[in-house]
């Protein structure tokens, strides 16, 4: 018989599954739970975007793009990254449209990444950026950021984070899960620190639409001297509510591009057909419903976080995503204690902290993705839970 | 209206039982400007009241709701408001609407069962002055009202947990 042990090389065995599909599994055992766990919009995608897909269906559409994605959508991509971080990249060479940001993060990180070399993973972060740098043969290096810090990432933890293998910096910015986001003069600091290196940035801003107060989100690459030395992940799940679609895109520096354009091109050919005409309806012909969502989600966000703020559960106040990330400490739990408990004695689910990095343990990642009446329900159940521990 | 009382209101229409800090809370204002914003849109008759939304056959197995169509002749300067009033006495309606097109008045009822509507058609609004036909439409299923979904759990597609 076929040992498997043997077949499948160690470094992919040792990858721990996420601690995240650990809780669905529990969560779907138990019947009718309330759910404040998804990492994506409750908002259906815009009209527009969905007529475009049925209208280029109809068309019969169905062929391959070019590689790097449709030439309009680029276009449309450059226009949008100029107004929107100001940072100007060519459509042809500069940019490609991607299987989500997902895609995009895989190709930056083996396009850069070989046996050695070290990525630095602020966290709590995302989940796939570690397991995909250990694919890629590199060595993750978590820097702890925390609550004190409004779960920023500070200039000197990422100085003394880096050593002659540091290769990139993953800048998770707005943060899933802590909902954190870095303001301009933060991001000046960080930039200080990388200018001179040879350390690239790969800045995931997929929720870059979602920052709440203040001004609108600032990207690293816009500040000088940073473009050279980024590569901008963004997409359309978030934004635009199309998960489902799987489109997402980098742009960056052209030498970089190249070399993930060909493992893109060797992977997946070129991203789905349909979803970028919807795309290019979203970027152009959206903007109206992207307010729309965009307001209920800080409506939402206040209220989740006086909930619990009220309820004794302290939560710092998050800024962007659609997440908030309260402090269990004081229950004496663990998260993943406190994520189960919950779930078993209210049949509400929401993840433990330690699923994003050990720098998440004592938290949890409560998501704002639900309607207000889902929302308020879980909070009622939630209170509950801490008054009876209280006694 | 102004900007604040516009979001209430918005607010207001998806969900009544918010609280005062709740709704604060979302709109990044103080209790006060909630509680002085509902107080005036109450005066001002645009709030005019606050209640739930039924599902009617889940609250009463047996319970009706009919939708009724009534052809008119409007009276001489008092056109239809005379009728309008007679009809919204009857603590069975539940709305009476004026409609343009081929039927004059609307009227929702709910009964508690098929023959007391239909009992409360033929007895109380046919034989009233002026109706010159009725014509009635009973309801078979809910889907959505006030922009409620009837039976929601199924809706929500997305995974219970992800990343
Ligand atoms: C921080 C972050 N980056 C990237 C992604 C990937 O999104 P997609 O592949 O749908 O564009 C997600 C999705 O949850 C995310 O939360």
């Amino acid at each position: 018989m076929i040992d498997y042990e043997k077949v499948i090389p160690q470094k992919i065995r040792d990858i721990q599954p996420s601690g995240i599909r650990k809780f669905f599994d529990i969560a779907q055992q138990v019947e009718g739970v309330i759910s404040l766990s998804v990492g994506e919009p409750d908002f259906k995608t815009p009209w527009a975007a969905r007529k475009e897909a049925i209208n280029v269906l109809e068309k019969g559409r169905t062929a391959y793009t070019a590689n790097a994605g449709l030439i309009q959508l680029r276009k449309e991509i450059s226009l949008y990254l100029k107004n929107f971080i100001r940072t100007e990249y060519d459509p042809e060479g500069e940019i490609i449209v991607t299987v989500g940001g997902s895609e995009a993060l895989d190709l930056a990180m083996r396009a850069l990444v070989q046996p050695g070399d070290e990525v630095l993973v602020p966290e709590p972060s995302f989940v796939c950026y570690s397991p995909i740098v250990t694919v890629c043969g590199g060595t993750p290096v978590p820097i702890v950021m925390t609550e004190e810090d409004k779960f920023k990432l500070r200039a000197d933890s990422l100085k003394a984070a880096i050593t002659p293998r540091t290769k990139a910096l993953i800048l998770p910015f707005p943060n899933n899960p802590t909902g954190s986001i870095m303001r301009r003069e933060e991001l000046e600091k960080i930039a200080e620190v990388l200018r001179g290196t040879d350390i690239m940035v790969i800045s995931d801003e997929i929720y870059s639409e979602m920052t709440y107060g203040g001004e609108k989100h600032v990207s690293i690459a816009s500040l000088e001297g940073m473009q050279e030395r980024t590569i901008v992940v963004n997409g359309f799940s978030k934004t635009y509510a199309m998960t489902g679609w799987r489109l997402g895109y980098c742009a960056g520096p052209r030498p970089v591009i190249k070399q993930m354009l060909k493992l893109h091109q060797y992977c997946i050919m070129s991203s789905p057909t349909v979803s970028q005409y919807a795309a290019i309806t979203a970027l152009t012909k959206c903007r109206e419903d992207v307010d729309r969502m965009l307001e209920e989600y800080d409506m939402r966000r206040r209220l989740v976080v006086k909930g619990f703020n009220d309820m004794g559960l302290t939560c710092f106040e998050p800024e962007g995503a659609f997440y908030v990330f309260p402090c269990i400490k004081s229950t004496g739990m663990k998260s993943s204690e406190f994520c189960e408990k919950l779930i078993y004695s209210k049949k509400v689910a929401v993840v433990p902290g330690s699923a994003f990095g050990e720098s998440g343990e004592g938290y949890v990642r409560v998501s704002y993705a639900y309607s207000v009446h889902h929302i308020t329900t879980a909070l009622e159940r939630i209170r509950e839970f801490v008054e009876e521990l209280k006694k | 209206m102004n900007n604040v009382n516009k979001k209430l209101l918005d607010l207001l229409k998806q969900n009544a039982r918010l609280s005062n800090a709740e709704l604060a809370a979302m709109l990044g204002i103080s209790e006060q400007e909630v509680t002085a914003g509902i107080k005036q849109l109450e005066q001002e008759g645009i709030i005019i009241g606050y209640a739930a939304i039924v599902n009617e056959e889940k609250a009463d197995d047996n319970a009706v709701t009919a939708i009724i169509e009534l052809k008119v002749t409007p009276f001489k300067d008092r056109g239809f408001d005379d009728l309008a009033h007679t009809i919204m006495q009857y603590d069975e309606v539940d709305t009476v609407f004026l409609l343009s097109g081929a039927n004059d008045l609307s009227i929702t009822i709910t009964g508690t069962s098929l023959r007391k509507v239909a009992l409360f058609v033929s007895e109380r609004l046919a034989v009233l002055d002026g109706v010159l036909s009725t014509t009635t439409h009973f309801v078979l299923r809910r889907y959505k009202e006030k922009s409620h979904v009837f039976n929601e759990e199924h809706s929500d597609e997305r995974s219970l947990v992800s990343p």
